[in-house]
């Protein structure tokens, strides 16, 4: 049960939020000049790997704003919370 | 009246005055308070309590906590009974009922105990190897091992009693109210953190309960209640007896369940029975002591052979004598204390047998005075006796520790034979918390490696088996645990508490499996009934991880966890595989530490509580008037409305007879809504729908489908302009909140730089629709000022007016293909608006109409319905709604709709079917094949997604998604259902033109 500490609430339960999955992944804007493979990578393909994870949460009982955090997958640590639209925070390896 | 016969005449924490009558297998006895029902069934002199998982063997007590793997009864009766209790850990009380398990017709004699002589049949793996073939036999073969295999019987009524949750934050958890964790908990009380402190028993003192070591100079338990009493008095700490942490989640968020009336035949009527608490921790501090493991040896599972520190429990604790003459078998110090403490009650010590050939010096001279025989470098090489242990063999082992010299050597006379085959830090929590184990080779035992989350171990649990070492390092944690809570203490602490002298550690020897009797079996893990040779056997067949091995032979995959086998287990692999134990690794710990009931988990939300409910402003006039009630999402919405007499198609038929024929009203309040405002929201609903938004004028209304971004059709609704930068959106009933969520999170996340604003406005408006040719003379009458002609008020518009004198907004958009209404009222005008309709309604006989009827007539003209035709791989183009694409702008999902795979001429398509028999209505989700004949193998050619009887056409008509559909208008096709296929044609979906009524 993870903590989330919301930019606009402050900590909360996991229960509260609801995950939104990886982050930082644009809506292509040329979709009619995309070949059905690089299209599919945009709705289906998601990174599943081991290690720092950038994605999205919703406090949907809460304020329901959208924001990025970055988690370790590994041992669940949050790294970092900042804004939606904000870059990929610098992490220590 | 059964006799005390096993009761020591003096001593123990049981109140002699007092005493609990309780019955077990419908036996009367006697215990008294501080008596568990264990150890009121040893001072009854009841040694066999249960019988095995598998074999069925007779099985009697082995420990006296949480540990215990073979004493688990069905403990009260009726509602209240629950199975798989273990007698260790349930406090008598007077008219306890209990009742052993897993034996038929009793447990003295047992029919299902042939599958001990016919174990050669179920080695390890056994489910696997025997009841694979033929496949189509596994059901009978499950019946009949469910019934043979297994463990107690849920109880069959509804439990009367009530369970709670309860949240709290705390700046330190203290798991364990022995030594260790009472110093922790008092030295971070003494900081002014909130603490918390948890433990299992019903009275603190851990270990200290069962022995009778000193502290400061007096009995150890002078210090528990000195301890208790502080803590008690101390606003800034909880205490919590009878409450066992199940669970350790992340970020320092622990499950505890408290057993609040457990201990009493039932909950005064102020208490809940359980309550589970959800704790989030600063810190956590876990002092959850060490677990005695037996040794593995033959027959080690002989009512009568328990575990030496859980006989030093009863003897010191319950003042019970577990036997009349013990033989003590140890690899380490710890069980010289028991043969001391036996000797003291005066019960017979026939020989203390140590596997190590180097005895600790501390204990000798002890034992010596006790007058009790050392017979150091053997072993117990057999046990005899079938019911009970009548006699043990004490042979000598060999250098290597891997057979015996000169046979199974001396016999002893002994009815008691205590183990103790070292202890295993009780890490199960830790390990929940994401810390590895670490081998310690030295003790013999895992201890915790590096703490992944805010968690420190202190006492037994950290290897400190010593008294002095709990209580310094205990106080140790609990004042760095507070301090990183950010607390700390002023002035001077107290001062630490000192334990008496005690004798310094000899190693203890791991031998894994003791040699000797090769016929009888050793058992490891004795709830699932695993035995030493069972694990060699899958190590022999290649298994060779630890998880696999625990799956394939089930070692510690019963309630217990495996608290007993799991280290016994992993030796055991280890040396099968000849590698060093670190190499093989442990298994994974999961929650819950200990079973936690269903009702505990459930707390309140059960019955009418378990599902918010939410009902419209008119749900009175429904419940008034007879409607049956389906669940819709959570919002109850009535079903149809039948009349006395009437069944559920009579009256759906006249329901919608009704709304083609005259006038029907229907509660439509339950149609998700939502207000889109902001100078970008034409644009926003332009990338939200697969139709365009921006040419609608102000008063106009338009259907719209939206996409996931996988081009499937995942909401559907009536979109309405109130003004250039105002929409009120309508979304499925059940999709509502979905939809918002979806609206929002493309709002805030990909367009931010759009003004748009969405709020739910389900809520706020009653919604009544009325329709059928008499609508408009209806409507005319309530709203006498209105031109509801078709020119001055046209389909797909709205207006805003009043009607019964309410304030109403009224869209001439319908779902039946009649001339429909849609009334919309302020919410607290709902019944008002609904009243008005009816009275006025009167001389059309104006019918109320349910979710069924709607269902029919929107299926007439063909409409679809999202979650009916659609399950999330529906195209617009499937459902033969291509034409409402647009070419003009890019949309949600647009980019999918011309992917290969969305193109395919041969994807399920939305048809209509005929069945030939006109009165069969098809079931819903029956398969659509190519001939008569269901039997298998067949190509699956799609499904059957609505289907009704229609009144309008005399007959049933379906709606389904068929292969390349959309050619085959016109065909037969077959619907397998029931072992039978029946022939219906494929026709368009739309089954009924109403013509220009609607318009």
């Amino acid at each position: 049960m993870l903590l989330l500490d919301c930019p606009w609430c402050g900590p909360r339960s996991e229960e509260e939020f609801a995950c939104g999955g990886e982050g930082h992944i644009a809506r292509p804007l040329n979709s009619e000049n995309m070949d059905d493979a690089a299209w599919g990578d945009y709705v289906f393909m998601r990174s599943n790997h081991k290690g720092v994870y950038f994605e999205r949460w919703r406090h949907g009982l809460g304020c329901g704003r959208w924001f990025n955090i970055a988690r370790s997958t590994i041992s669940h640590e949050i790294l970092a919370i900042y804004h939606v639209g904000d870059a990929k925070p610098e992490l220590p390896e | 009246m059964r006799a005390q016969i096993n009761r020591l005449a003096q001593g123990g924490r049981i109140d002699r005055s007092e005493h609990l009558n309780f019955r077990f297998d419908g036996e009367a006895m006697r215990g008294h308070p501080g008596d568990t029902l264990a150890s009121a069934l040893l001072a009854n002199g009841v040694q066999l309590i249960g019988r095995s998982f598998k074999y069925h063997r007779p099985r009697g007590l082995m420990a006296a906590g949480g540990e215990e793997p073979n004493g688990l009864v069905r403990l009260r009766t009726g509602g209240r009974a629950e199975p798989n209790v273990r007698a260790t850990e349930v406090a008598l009380y007077d008219g306890l009922v209990a009742e052993s398990q897993n034996r038929w017709p009793s447990l003295r004699f047992d029919l299902g105990a042939v599958n001990d002589r016919l174990s050669p049949l179920f080695p390890a793996g056994f489910y696997y190897k025997t009841f694979m073939w033929p496949g189509n036999m596994w059901p009978a073969y499950e019946a009949v091992i469910r019934r043979m295999a297994g463990l107690g019987r849920a109880a069959t009524a509804a439990d009367p009693d009530r369970y709670e949750k309860q949240y709290a934050h705390c700046d330190v958890l203290v798991v364990g109210g022995g030594p260790a964790g009472l110093a922790a908990a008092r030295m971070a009380g003494r900081t002014g953190a909130r603490v918390i402190l948890a433990d299992e028993g019903a009275e603190f003192g851990g270990a200290l309960l069962g022995n009778d070591q000193e502290i400061d100079g007096a009995p150890g338990m002078d210090w528990v209640g000195a301890m208790a009493a502080e803590l008690a008095n101390s606003d800034n700490v909880r205490l919590l007896p009878r409450t066992t942490v199940a669970g350790y989640y992340d970020h320092n968020a622990l499950t505890m369940l408290e057993r609040v009336a457990d201990h009493g035949p039932a909950p005064e009527p102020h208490q809940p029975r359980q309550r589970l608490w959800q704790v989030r921790a600063k810190q956590v501090v876990l002092a959850t002591g060490a677990l005695e493991r037996p040794l593995v040896l033959a027959n080690n599972d002989r009512p009568g052979v328990m575990l030496a520190g859980a006989v030093r429990g009863y003897v010191n604790r319950h003042a019970v004598r577990p036997g009349r003459r013990a033989v003590v078998f140890t690899n380490n110090d710890s069980a010289y204390g028991t043969a001391l403490d036996l000797a003291k009650a005066g019960i017979d010590v026939a020989a203390l047998v140590d596997l190590r050939a180097e005895t600790p010096l501390g204990w000798v001279a002890a034992l010596d005075d006790a007058g009790i025989e050392i017979m150091a470098g053997r072993v117990v090489s057999a046990v005899e006796g079938r019911r009970a242990v009548e006699a043990v063999r004490v042979g000598k082992l060999n250098d290597t520790g891997t057979g015996l010299v000169g046979g199974l050597g001396r016999r002893l006379d002994c009815d008691l034979l205590c183990l103790s085959g070292g202890w295993t830090p009780s890490l199960h929590l830790l390990s929940q918390s994401g810390a590895k184990l670490l081998w310690d080779e030295g003790l013999g035992c895992f201890l915790p490696g590096r703490a992944q989350q805010a968690v420190r171990v202190a006492g037994a649990a950290n290897g400190a088996f010593s008294l002095g070492d709990c209580l310094a390092l205990g106080a140790e944690a609990g004042n760095r645990a507070a301090n990183d809570a950010g607390h700390r203490r002023r002035g001077r602490g107290p001062r630490h508490a000192m334990a008496g002298e005690e004798p310094a550690l000899t190693p203890p020897l791991p031998i894994w499996k003791i040699p000797g009797d090769d016929a009888g079996k050793a058992f490891v893990d004795f709830q699932s009934d695993v035995t030493a040779a069972d694990l060699e056997l899958a190590a022999r067949e290649g298994y060779r991880s630890i998880e696999h091995v625990k799956r394939y032979t089930t070692t510690g995959m019963g309630t217990d966890q495996g608290r007993t086998s799991n280290i016994n287990a992993l030796g055991i692999v280890a040396r099968a595989l000849d590698v060093p134990i670190p190499q093989v690794g442990h298994t994974m710990f999961r929650p819950p530490f200990s079973p936690v009931t269903f009702g505990a988990l459930a707390g309140r939300r059960i019955g009418p509580l378990l599902d918010p409910v939410r009902r419209t402003p008119m749900h009175g006039w429904h419940q008034d008037n007879g409607a049956a009630f389906e669940l819709v999402g959570q919002w109850h919405r009535p079903y149809y409305f039948p009349r006395a007499g009437e069944d559920k198609d009579q009256a759906v038929d006249r329901e919608v007879l009704a709304a083609r024929t005259s006038v029907a009203i229907m509660d439509a309040t339950t149609l998700g809504k939502i207000d889109i405002q902001g100078a970008d929201a034409a644009e926003f609903l332009n990338r939200i729908y697969i139709n365009g938004w921006k040419g609608l004028a102000v008063s106009g209304c338009r259907y719209g489908l939206m996409l996931g971004e996988d081009g499937m059709v995942f909401d559907d609704g009536v979109t309405a302009r109130l003004g250039p930068e105002h929409f009120h959106m309508t979304t499925t009933t059940g999709g509502a909140a979905h939809v918002l969520d979806w609206l929002e999170s493309w709002c805030q996340t990909e367009w931010p730089e759009l003004q748009v604003y969405c709020t739910s406005s389900t809520e706020q408006w009653a919604v009544a629709a009325i329709c059928g040719p008499m609508a408009r003379p209806l409507l005319a009458e309530l709203a006498p000022d209105w031109d509801l002609s078709a020119e001055a008020f046209p389909h797909m518009t709205w207006q805003d007016g009043a009607v019964a004198g309410l304030a109403a907004r009224v869209f001439r958009i319908g779902f039946t293909g009649e001339l429909s209404f849609e009334i919309n009222v302020p919410a607290g005008h709902g019944m008002a608006l609904w009243n008005a309709l009816m009275t006025a309604g009167q001389k059309y006989a104006i019918t109320p109409f349910g979710t069924e009827a709607m269902h029919v007539l929107r299926a007439e003209v063909g409409f679809i319905m999202v979650g009916q035709e659609t399950d999330g791989t529906v195209s617009p183009q499937d459902l033969g709604l291509g034409r409402m694409v647009s070419g003009k702008k890019d949309f949600l999902g647009k980019r999918s709709l011309s992917r290969a795979h969305s193109l395919r001429t041969d994807r399920p398509q939305l048809v209509g079917l005929l069945p030939q028999d006109t009165n069969l209505r098809l079931p819903e989700g029956a398969q659509l094949i190519g001939g008569a004949d269901p039997s298998p193998p067949q190509l699956a050619m799609g499904h059957v997604t609505s289907s009704y009887r229609s009144p309008n056409l005399g007959r049933t008509f379906a709606l389904a998604l068929l292969h390349g559909g959309h050619e085959r208008h016109g065909e037969t096709i077959y619907v397998a259902f029931d072992g039978q296929a029946v022939r219906a044609e494929v026709t368009a979906p739309r089954f009924l033109d109403p013509g220009a009524r609607a318009k």
